[in-house]
C-alpha cells in the first residue's frame, strides 16, 4: 500500500511538471488561434514558422536569432573571463580569496530586476546609447559569476603542481595556460558556457531594462509584447516544443557521453 | 670557486609571513654529485629546491649554474627539471606525449622525439606504457614516467622532490635502486629533497643536513652517520644515545659516571661535551671480565637481523644496544664501548642565555615579560645585559597560564637519565630545559624561573 502511494506520488509530481509542455505540444499541431481549441492535425503552425509566413512578419524569427546570438556571444565572453577571474581567485590567500568568493557571489542572488534596473541606470548614466551592445554586456556581467562557480571545483581538484610542471618543462605561462591548464579546467569551462548560455536564453527582466528603445526584441521579450497585444502568436508553440525537444536531446547526449566516459575510466 | 661546481648557492636566505625558513644557505655541487637536502619536515629543505627550480624568488642571496647567477632567471628558461612528489603528470596527456612534452616546446623534430622518448622510456622500464593514459598506472609507474618526462630534456641538474614518499616501502627500495642506476648511467647532477635518513644514506654521494632553515652539515654519508657535528644531526641520522659527557683531556672523555678512552682531541681539559654512542657499537656480553661497565637488561625486541634492548647502567643511565644475540631482560650484563666508536661533539650551548635589560633593584625584563631576580651591585636601571640561568633551573608547568610565559615543546632529546627540550616561546624565543618529566612535541607549557637561579652578565661591547 505504502509502495503504491509512493508510486502514485512521483507520477503527479512528473505529470504536473510535465503537463504544460505536453499540452504546448500537442496543440502545436493545430492551427486554432486561440489555444485550447483543437481544429483538427495540421503542421501548417511548423510550415510557417520556417517560411517565415508568420503573423506580423518575421519578427518572431529575428527575436528567436538574437536571442541565439546574444546568449551565444555572452556565453563566450563570460566563459573566457570567468575561467581567468576563476584562476585569479584561486590563486589569492585566506582572507582575499573567500571575500572575492563572497563578492562573486552576490550578484547570482540577487534578484534579476534590481541587476536590470541597476544597469539600466549606470547606461544612462554614462549616456551609452542603448541596444545590442549593452544588452551583451548586461548578460556577460550576469553569466560571468557562474562560470567562475563551475571553474573553481575544478581548480581545486587539480594537482597543484601541474602548471609548475609545466613551466619547469619550458613552457612559458601563456603556453602553461594553454597546454596544461585550459584542457584540465575544460569540463568546468563547459558547464559554465552551458550555465551561462541558458542563463541568457533565459533572461527577461536584465534585457528589458538594457535593450533601449530601437526595437531590439529576444525571444521572452517578444512574447511579453505579444501576450500583451493580445493573444499569443500561435506559431510560438512549435517553437516552444522545438526548443524543449532540442534541450531534450542535449541532456541525451551529454549524459549517454558521461556515462560512457565512466565506463572507459574504469 | 672551480669549474666543477654546477650549482653554488651563497648566502641565501628566505621569509614567509616574518618567519625565516631559510637563513644565510651556502653550499655548492659538483657536476655530477648525488647532493641529498636531508631534515625533518618544514625545516626548510623543499624551499631551497623550489628556489633553485625558480617557482620562488630569494630574498636575498644567489644561485649561481656554471657560474652565472640565475636569480631573475624564471622556471622556464632555466635549464632545470624538477621530479615532483604528487607525479604532476599532465592527466589529459598518454605517457608518451608527457614525456614529450619538453621535447615539443624545445621544436626537436619529431624523428628525434620519438627516438628520445622511446629511449627514456625504456630507461625508466615503462617502454610497453606509451599508448597508455597516466591515470590507469600505478603510483610507482607515474612516478617512473615523471622521471622519464624530466631527463628526456638532458637537464643539467636534476632536482627530486621526495619523488618516492608516496610509495610503499618495498616500491621505495626497488625505485631507490633505480635510481641510483639512473644517476650513474646518464651523469646528470641530481639534488634530491627528502626526510629519510635512510634513502639519504642510501642514494647519495653527498648529504646537506637541515634543520629550521639552516644547514646543520655537510658530508658523506659515512661522515654523517659516523662523525655527527651536534645532537640534532645525530639524533636524527640513525639510531643514537646521546649522552652529556666531560672531556678530561685529549683521548679521555667521562660519561655515564665511568671514563672512556677516545681518540678526540683539542677540545681542552675538563670541558662539558656531548658524547653519541650508536647501539650497534656497543658490545654487551654475559660475563663482567672485560666490560668497562655492567647493566641490567630492561627490555629486548626482535628487529628482523638483530634485537634491540635497552640496558640500564649501573649509574642509572639508560642505553640502547643491538646485538644479534638476545639477552633476557633482568640479566646482568657487561658492556664495553671501544675508543673509536666514541662520538664526541662541542656543546652548541651549556646554559641559556638571554638579552636582559635591569630595571629596578631586583626585577629584569627579558623574553618580553618582567622577572624578579637579584639583581647585583653595580647595576642600575636602564642596562642592557645578558641573563643566564642553567638547564635544569627552568621549571615547566602543566598549564600555560600558570607560568611567567607561555611555550610549546619544540624538541625533544633523550640523554639517557633525562630529556633534554628546546622549548619556543609564545614570543619566538628559545629556552632549552632539562627535566626528568616525560613531555611530548607540541606540549604546550608554562614557564618559571626562580629569581635566584637568575644570572646577570654585562654585554660585551
Amino acid at each position: 500500500m505504502k509502495k503504491i502511494l509512493a508510486q502514485c506520488y512521483i507520477w503527479l509530481l512528473l505529470a504536473m511538471l510535465y503537463a504544460p509542455l505536453l499540452f504546448i505540444a500537442v496543440f502545436s499541431f493545430t492551427e486554432s488561434r486561440v489555444l485550447g481549441n483543437w481544429t483538427g492535425f495540421s503542421t501548417k503552425l511548423y510550415a510557417n514558422l520556417f517560411t517565415g509566413g508568420v503573423n506580423g512578419g518575421s519578427s518572431l524569427m529575428s527575436a528567436v536569432e538574437n536571442t541565439l546570438l546574444i546568449a551565444l556571444i555572452a556565453a563566450v565572453f563570460s566563459t573566457i573571463l570567468g575561467t581567468v577571474a576563476a584562476i585569479g581567485i584561486f590563486n589569492l590567500r585566506g582572507r582575499k580569496r573567500q571575500t572575492m568568493q563572497f563578492l562573486n557571489n552576490i550578484p547570482m542572488i540577487n534578484p534579476d530586476i534590481i541587476t536590470g534596473v541597476s544597469l539600466f541606470l549606470l547606461f544612462v548614466f554614462l549616456k551609452f546609447s542603448q541596444g545590442y551592445v549593452t544588452v551583451i554586456l548586461a548578460h556577460i556581467t550576469f553569466c560571468t559569476p557562474y562560470v567562475v562557480l563551475s571553474v573553481m571545483p575544478k581548480l581545486s581538484q587539480m594537482n597543484p603542481n601541474i602548471y609548475e610542471a609545466a613551466l619547469d618543462l619550458g613552457a612559458t605561462p601563456s603556453t602553461a595556460l594553454r597546454k596544461v591548464l585550459v584542457p584540465e579546467l575544460r569540463p568546468g569551462m563547459i558547464s559554465g558556457f552551458i550555465m551561462a548560455f541558458t542563463m541568457s536564453l533565459d533572461d527577461f527582466a536584465v534585457t528589458f531594462f538594457t535593450r533601449g528603445t530601437i526595437g531590439l526584441d529576444t525571444l521572452s521579450t517578444y512574447i511579453y509584447t505579444d501576450a500583451r497585444k493580445g493573444g499569443l502568436t500561435p506559431e510560438l508553440r512549435p517553437l516552444m516544443t522545438l526548443i524543449f525537444l532540442l534541450v531534450l536531446v542535449l541532456l541525451l547526449i551529454i549524459n549517454l557521453r558521461s556515462a560512457r566516459a565512466e565506463n572507459k575510466a574504469k | 670557486m672551480t669549474q666543477d661546481n654546477i650549482i653554488d648557492i651563497q648566502h641565501l636566505s628566505k621569509s614567509f609571513g616574518g618567519v625565516k625558513v631559510l637563513d644565510d644557505i651556502n653550499f655548492y655541487v659538483r657536476q655530477g654529485e648525488f647532493v641529498t637536502l636531508l631534515g625533518p619536515s618544514g625545516c626548510g629543505k623543499t624551499t631551497l629546491l623550489r628556489q633553485i627550480a625558480g617557482f620562488i624568488a630569494p630574498d636575498e642571496g644567489r644561485i649561481l649554474l656554471e657560474g652565472k647567477d640565475i636569480s631573475g632567471i624564471p622556471p622556464y628558461k632555466r635549464p632545470l627539471n624538477t621530479v615532483f612528489q604528487r607525479y604532476a603528470l599532465f592527466p589529459h596527456l598518454d605517457v608518451f606525449d608527457n614525456v614529450a612534452f619538453g621535447l615539443k616546446l624545445q621544436k626537436v623534430p619529431r624523428k628525434e622525439i620519438e627516438v628520445r622518448v622511446t629511449k627514456m622510456l625504456k630507461m625508466v622500464s615503462m617502454a610497453d606504457y606509451e599508448d597508455r593514459s597516466v591515470d590507469s598506472l600505478s603510483g610507482g609507474q607515474q612516478q617512473r614516467v615523471a622521471i622519464a618526462r624530466a631527463l628526456v630534456n638532458y637537464p643539467k641538474v636534476l632536482l627530486l622532490d621526495e619523488p618516492l614518499a608516496a610509495l610503499d616501502l618495498k616500491m621505495r627500495k626497488d625505485m631507490q635502486m633505480e635510481l641510483k642506476e639512473i644517476h650513474r648511467k646518464m651523469g646528470i647532477t641530481f639534488i634530491y629533497v627528502t626526510h629519510d635518513q635512510e634513502e639519504a644514506l642510501t642514494l647519495s654521494d653527498t648529504i646537506v643536513v637541515f634543520n629550521e632553515g639552516r644547514i646543520q652539515q655537510i658530508g658523506t654519508p659515512a661522515d654523517i652517520y659516523n662523525e655527527p657535528v651536534n645532537s640534532f644531526v645525530a639524533d636524527f641520522i640513525g639510531e643514537s644515545t646521546i649522552l652529556n659527557g666531560t672531556m678530561i683531556r685529549d683521548r679521555r672523555v667521562e660519561f655515564m659516571g665511568h671514563e672512556f678512552d677516545c681518540v678526540d682531541e683539542g677540545f681542552g681539559e675538563n670541558v662539558p661535551v656531548d658524547v653519541v654512542v650508536r647501539p650497534e657499537d656497543v658490545y654487551i656480553m654475559n660475563q663482567l671480565e672485560g666490560a668497562q661497565f655492567s647493566g641490567v637488561v630492561k627490555s629486548c625486541i626482535f628487529k628482523g637481523v638483530h634485537y634491540e634492548m635497552f640496558v640500564e647502567t649501573d649509574n642509572g643511565f639508560e642505553l640502547m644496544v643491538q646485538d644479534y644475540n638476545a639477552f633476557e631482560p633482568g640479566s646482568t650484563v657487561g658492556l664495553l664501548i671501544r675508543p673509536g666508536d666514541i662520538q664526541v661533539m662541542r656543546k652548541e650551548r651549556t646554559c641559556n642565555t638571554v638579552e636582559a635589560v635591569v630595571e629596578d633593584g631586583s626585577h629584569i625584563k627579558m623574553l618580553g615579560c618582567n622577572w624578579e631576580c637579584e639583581v647585583p651591585e653595580g647595576f642600575t636601571p636602564g642596562d642592557e645585559v645578558l641573563a643566564e640561568f642553567d638547564f635544569e633551573k627552568v621549571e615547566l608547568l602543566d598549564n600555560r597560564e600558570d607560568g611567567k610565559l607561555g611555550g610549546e615543546v619544540h624538541f625533544l632529546l633523550y640523554k639517557g637519565d633525562h630529556y633534554h627540550l628546546t622549548i619556543l616561546t609564545d614570543d619566538g624565543d628559545h629556552l632549552w630545559v632539562d627535566t626528568n618529566d616525560i613531555w611530548d612535541k607540541g606540549d604546550l607549557v608554562g614557564i618559571e624561573i626562580a629569581p635566584a637561579d637568575i644570572k646577570l652578565k654585562r654585554r660585551n661591547g
